[in-house]
């Protein structure tokens, strides 16, 4: 396994070095004039643009640039916008808005999916796997903004239970309906991925003789069967929560969460070139180090899977 | 109160048993009124075509019958005397492990691929012993060396598929005599395996009965490898069984046209290399299960009769019994 996952990460560099590569011709390369309309209503002054470009090395060949990227990348510098504030503050600021509610939203996922899941496999066609069945069937049919728009109005707006906006601090609690909404229809996801996991593995031969083991039949489910069923949820989940760490641009811009989903979606709007490549090549490397994770988890979850 | 059980009852007895499968397709009568009994210390082989309701027969007895479809509709299982249909749930897991244990035929599907063997054993020892982990443990590698596992002590750490198709069925025998049962239920334990290997489970099994005077129930639908193992033989056909006898009587003498179907169906060392010859026709349709004798349509010595006379489970001399209705006629003294 050790060698397995050296393996990988060396795979890993190519991988890194081709996507970026790319990110950068597209970012740098195709958008034409990255200052039109930077400085109001009038084109910016000539004088000014040929500082600019020449402070950005625009004028290099793209290789160049890129190379120097590289080198400061690897520094851990990020590089500025135009404006001149640091690309890596404005990750640092936020990211753990993003991964905090990524990890609302799977927490979210994974305690109410699994338990519908699990409940309904057992019993299935009963009142609750019919209710569970319509309800996720709901979530799946209906697009994140309504979801969000109606808690929001509802729970936010006229109920008065929560803050219809996150505040910038973005802690936990307030997450946890946004979390929701961002969660919603992945929950949807694993519950039936579930139901159908467990509805299968129940009749199986060592579930058969787990209870002729004479062991209760809490035991039964909870440990025999729920850990093989859990196996294709577990890696679901982990895949999910490789895109969930890719922010969530509608989920944010409703609660106005300062994430990195806003970020990038402002940055692209201004063109600031910097800003996109810097929170592009962050989302690729923690893309590609969470299927890493999938596949080494899938391997943890069932022995039988061995990579060496 | 409970009534205590008569001194003699038998260790487990099974009496007119009837199970049927409710399906969307019909109602299969697949257990007719099953009737046998085992002692301590003593191996029962049941024989019989696959579909005859041998393995029905033992889930019904450890209570892990598929309900539905499958319902008991009349009979008895007693364990020394006591008796199960009517036991609650609880009742009826306490015996499971403890007093009755059974093993499977596919060793691989029946362990949990994702725990180690180790595990498995353990986890009765802990959860019903409560044991500690480490005593649970030493406890599982000495099962494992029991049953004849060469470097138990590292294999306890390992999966079930990292063992060969033997050597896991070893390890589902280790663990069923976790708790030390006094009756070990064994469903075809040998069919999964080559030849080799099934003798050497099989002399297995008879050491182990005879270490732990167990009461053996073995199941199989191979003549051959019950011959050395088992004291008697109760072969059952269509969700009955229509004879009973010790192993030596039933072989020199079957009593039962099936059974001596049965017996010119194993290939003997002197026809080496002629077909194994299977017996005529099919096993009924357990949804219509024809009128009389159900094996009259079968039956080379069949008359009239046989289609209007159920026969029963006649005793015959020397305490060994058939259901043929001419059963006296085959009996040679
Ligand atoms: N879960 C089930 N649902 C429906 N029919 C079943 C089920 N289990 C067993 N049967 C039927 O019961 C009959 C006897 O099965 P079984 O006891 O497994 O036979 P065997 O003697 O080969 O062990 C078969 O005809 C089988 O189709
Ligand atoms: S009762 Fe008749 S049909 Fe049945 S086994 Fe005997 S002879 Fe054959
Ligand atoms: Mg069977």
């Amino acid at each position: 396994m050790g060698r397995y996952v050296l393996r990988r990460l060396v795979q890993l560099v190519p991988v890194f070095l081709g996507t970026t590569f790319l990110i950068y011709l597209l970012v740098w390369a195709i958008p034409g004039d990255p200052f039109a309309g930077k400085c109001g209503d009038r084109p910016c002054p000539d004088a000014y643009i040929t500082r600019m470009r020449a402070e950005f090395h625009l004028d290099d060949n793209v290789v160049v640039q890129y190379a120097r990227y590289l080198g400061n990348l690897v520094q851990g510098d990020f590089g500025q916008t135009f404006n001149g504030t640091s690309v890596g503050a404005l990750i640092a600021a936020a990211y753990p808005v993003t991964v905090r509610l990524a990890l609302v939203a799977l927490l979210i996922e994974a305690v109410i999916g699994l338990a519908a899941g699990v409940l309904t496999g057992l019993r299935s066609g009963g009142y609750l796997d019919n209710l569970v069945l319509v309800s996720t069937l709901f979530l799946i049919a209906i697009p994140v903004f309504v979801t969000g728009y109606v808690l929001q109005t509802v729970l936010g707006l006229r109920l008065g239970l929560i803050s219809p906006t996150v505040s910038p601090a973005a802690g936990f609690g307030e997450l946890i309906v946004p979390g929701f909404v961002l969660g919603s229809l992945s929950m949807a996801y694993v519950a039936r991925l579930t139901r159908t996991s467990i509805a299968e593995n129940r009749r199986t031969d060592y579930v058969r003789t787990a209870v002729a083991k004479g062991l209760t039949p809490r035991r039964v489910v909870g440990v025999h069967l729920l850990r093989n069923s859990a196996i294709p949820v577990v890696t679901f989940l982990g895949v999910d929560l490789g895109s969930l760490m890719g922010g969530a641009i509608v989920t944010e811009g409703i609660f106005n969460i300062r994430g990195v989903g806003g970020l990038i979606f402002r940055s692209i709007q201004t063109k600031e070139g910097a800003t996109v490549t810097g929170v592009v090549v962050l989302l690729v490397v923690v893309y590609l180090l969470m299927n890493l994770l999938v596949d080494v988890l899938y391997a943890v979850l069932d022995p039988r899977i061995r990579y060496d | 109160m409970t009534i205590p059980p008569p001194l003699d009852a038998p260790l487990l007895e099974v009496a007119g048993l009837h199970v049927e499968f409710r399906t969307r397709d019909g109602v299969a009568k697949v257990l007719n009124g099953v009737d046998y009994r085992v002692e301590a210390g003593e191996t029962l082989a049941v024989l019989g075509e696959s579909g005859s309701g041998k393995s029905v027969t033992a889930n019904t007895i450890m209570g892990i019958l598929e309900s539905p479809p499958g319902v008991v509709t009349a009979g008895s299982v007693r364990y020394r005397g006591e008796e199960l249909l009517t036991a609650t749930p609880e009742r009826r897991r306490d015996l499971r492990g403890e007093n009755m244990a059974m093993i499977f035929q596919d060793a691989l599907s029946a362990l949990n691929p994702v725990f180690t063997v180790g595990f498995q054993i353990a986890e009765q020892l802990r959860t019903r012993r409560g044991m500690s982990r480490r005593d649970a443990g030493r406890r599982a590698v000495e099962l494992l060396d029991q049953v004849g596992i060469p470097a138990a002590r590292q294999r306890v750490r390992d999966h079930p598929h990292q063992f060969s198709g033997g050597m896991r069925q070893r390890v589902m025998i280790a663990m069923s005599l976790a708790l030390d049962p006094d009756v070990l239920i064994a469903d075809e334990p040998t069919t999964a395996l080559d030849v080799t290997v099934q003798a050497q489970i099989m002399d297995l099994l008879a050491e182990l009965k005879a270490e732990r005077h167990m009461g053996l129930i073995l199941i199989t639908h191979d003549l051959g490898v019950v011959a050395e193992v088992a004291d008697r033989i109760a072969v059952m056909y269509a969700g009955r069984i229509v004879e009973h006898a010790d192993v030596h009587t039933l072989y020199s003498n079957p009593c039962h046209p099936y059974t001596h179907a049965l017996l010119e169906s194993i290939p003997r060392v002197d026809t080496k290399g002629t077909q194994l010859r299977a017996i005529t026709g099919l096993p009924p349709n357990l949804t219509r299960i024809p009128p009389g004798c159900p094996f009259h349509p079968r039956c080379p010595m069949a008359v009239d009769v046989c289609r209007e006379v159920v026969p029963a489970l006649a005793l015959l001399p020397g305490g060994r019994s058939s259901a043929c209705l001419f059963a006296d006629e085959l009996v040679t003294r």
